[in-house]
């Protein structure tokens, strides 16, 4: 019976992450923390800095080991990275001394893909997020939004069920800010995935996110979980003018203006 | 235009060294100290009868023989220091109390221990080219970007990918520098160890030389080894660019 409900449970949510516990020494970071993650949407954990936001991302990703409690991903139970999980980070972690192409292919190839194999997916992915004919340029010669194009390029090319993304548009311009949460809508519709993304903006949560978890700093807890449902359906235009979109992005201001020194 | 520019200053200054050299000389400041002139005529004497050539073969045995087990073992104990704290604490110091030992009063008991042979002149070499060569590398290698290894580590990268393919090359630039201080220390421990263990080589020509008050030679001797020096950091620092301009081709991990 047990298992029975196990199933289900693992059919509706992709991540699940149950009582988790995490301190930095003194510094309680995270405490009895659970969060469900469903399948294929996009959840976005916002917070104040020093929330803990990044440290629960990176016990998901299996980079960090939670003091206490259970993380599965498809049911099975987070130990360390994982071929289900892909990250994208902040600041790229690009190689500098490599070719956009192998940095692409840089997860296969830590995969053990053979060249040509990782190098043809690699293609594919520069060619999806725009990159063509950047192929043989080095990160130094790329702009902001183009590096972080091929940080998302690599996430995807190992093709996991997964994406792990930490303010993956925080060291990116305005403009290229705004292109870049587009692509995600898209990307979140067309590709069947499920989205971690951890931002401060409450602009960018709402305007991206299925779900939206409201951390709480020191030590962290979820809040609140908004699910902005209504415009979902809208085009990428229309909804920064949507009247609930205003109204969610008003809400969570206020709850989260008493934490802002 | 600049790069025309640079070179006429470079030029100027060595003039202006050799000229204040020149004046020095015909004072003269010292009777042990020669013309700039006489000291080029004896080069070139030392050069046309062949001494130098004979002598710096003798030199460089050690020098090359230090410095590539520096290099290689210098490296390795440097990536150790940089990757286990417990390695850092365990061998830092010993690399920090050699680069600030005084080399000059502890050849006497290196010659007890190891003779006067090439032996010997290899430690010195050792002791003065690998502290900052290892160093070096220990900074380096413990400065690697977080976000690149963590980035290695979630695409299930092996400790072995993770430091030939993220680590040494993201710490190659600094470990080349360490390189390059290494060799210019490695000079001088193997001049010195010339002067001080058994005179051979270079150190011959400048012990001989004097004895025989040949300031010249004596001086055209010291010159040889500075203007050697100069043109082997050169000559690294002409690789240094070629290697890591645009940080990456004919990188090491680069397959």
């Amino acid at each position: 019976m047990s298992n029975n409900t196990c199933d289900i449970s693992n059919d509706n949510y992709a991540v699940t992450v149950r009582n988790v516990y995490k301190s930095y020494g003194d510094v309680k970071a995270l405490k009895d923390l659970s969060l469900d993650f469903p399948r294929g949407q996009l959840t976005s954990l916002l917070g104040p800095s020093g929330c803990g936001k990044t440290t629960l991302l990176k016990i998901i990703a299996g980079l960090l080991p939670a003091d206490s409690g259970e993380i599965t991903v498809n049911g099975h139970p987070v130990t360390g990275p994982g071929p289900d999980r892909a990250f994208v980070f902040q600041d790229f972690a690009l190689l500098p001394w490599a070719t956009v192409l192998r940095n692409v292919a840089f997860g296969l190839e830590l995969r053990g893909v053979s060249k040509s194999e990782r190098e043809a997916i690699a293609e594919k992915y520069i060619a999806d997020v725009g990159l063509c004919g950047f192929e043989n340029s080095h990160p130094h010669e790329l702009s902001g939004g183009m590096r972080q194009r091929v940080g998302l390029a690599r996430a995807l090319s190992v093709d996991a069920q997964v994406m792990l993304l930490d303010e993956p548009f925080a060291a990116v311009d305005e403009q290229t800010r705004r292109k870049f949460q587009e692509d995600l809508l898209n990307l979140v519709k067309h590709e069947n995935k499920t989205f971690i993304f951890v931002t401060h903006s409450i602009e960018e949560a709402v305007y991206v996110s299925d779900q939206v978890a409201i951390l709480l700093p020191r030590p962290s807890r979820v809040s609140e979980i908004i699910k902005p449902e209504g415009f979902r359906h809208k085009d990428a235009d229309s909804i920064r003018r949507d009247p609930e979109y205003l109204d969610i992005v008003d809400r969570i201001w206020s709850s989260l203006r008493t934490y802002v020194e | 235009m600049m790069r025309y520019r640079s070179y006429l200053i470079t030029f100027l200054s060595i003039c202006i060294v050799f000229g204040a050299w020149e004046i020095a000389g015909r004072i003269p400041v010292s009777y042990a100290f020669p013309t700039f002139t006489e000291t080029i005529a004896a080069f070139w004497a030392l050069l046309i009868k062949g001494t130098l050539f004979v002598a710096y073969f003798e030199t460089l045995k050690p020098l090359v023989v230090g410095v590539l087990i520096s290099a290689f073992v210098g490296i390795g104990i440097g990536l150790a220091i940089g990757l286990s704290r417990m390695s850092d604490w365990l061998l830092s110091p010993i690399f920090v109390v050699m680069q600030t030992a005084p080399l000059a009063a502890l050849i006497p008991l290196l010659i007890m221990i190891y003779g006067i042979g090439l032996t010997s002149k290899v430690a010195v070499v050792l002791i003065m080219a690998m502290p900052v060569i290892v160093l070096n590398t220990g900074s380096a290698v413990s400065n690697t970007p977080a976000s690149m290894v963590e980035m290695a580590r979630s695409f299930q990268g092996s400790k072995r990918d993770i430091i030939f393919k993220i680590i040494l090359p993201a710490a190659s630039p600094i470990i080349f520098a360490g390189l390059r201080l290494g060799v210019s220390a490695g000079f001088i421990g193997a001049v010195l160890a010339e002067l001080k263990i058994t005179p051979t080589g270079v150190g011959d020509i400048i012990t001989f030389s004097r004895s025989i008050a040949d300031y010249p030679s004596m001086y055209a001797a010291i010159m040889s080894i500075i203007l050697l020096a100069v043109i082997f950091l050169q000559v690294l620092e002409r690789m240094e660019i070629l290697l890591f301009k645009g940080r990456g081709r004919g990188h090491a991990s680069e397959e």
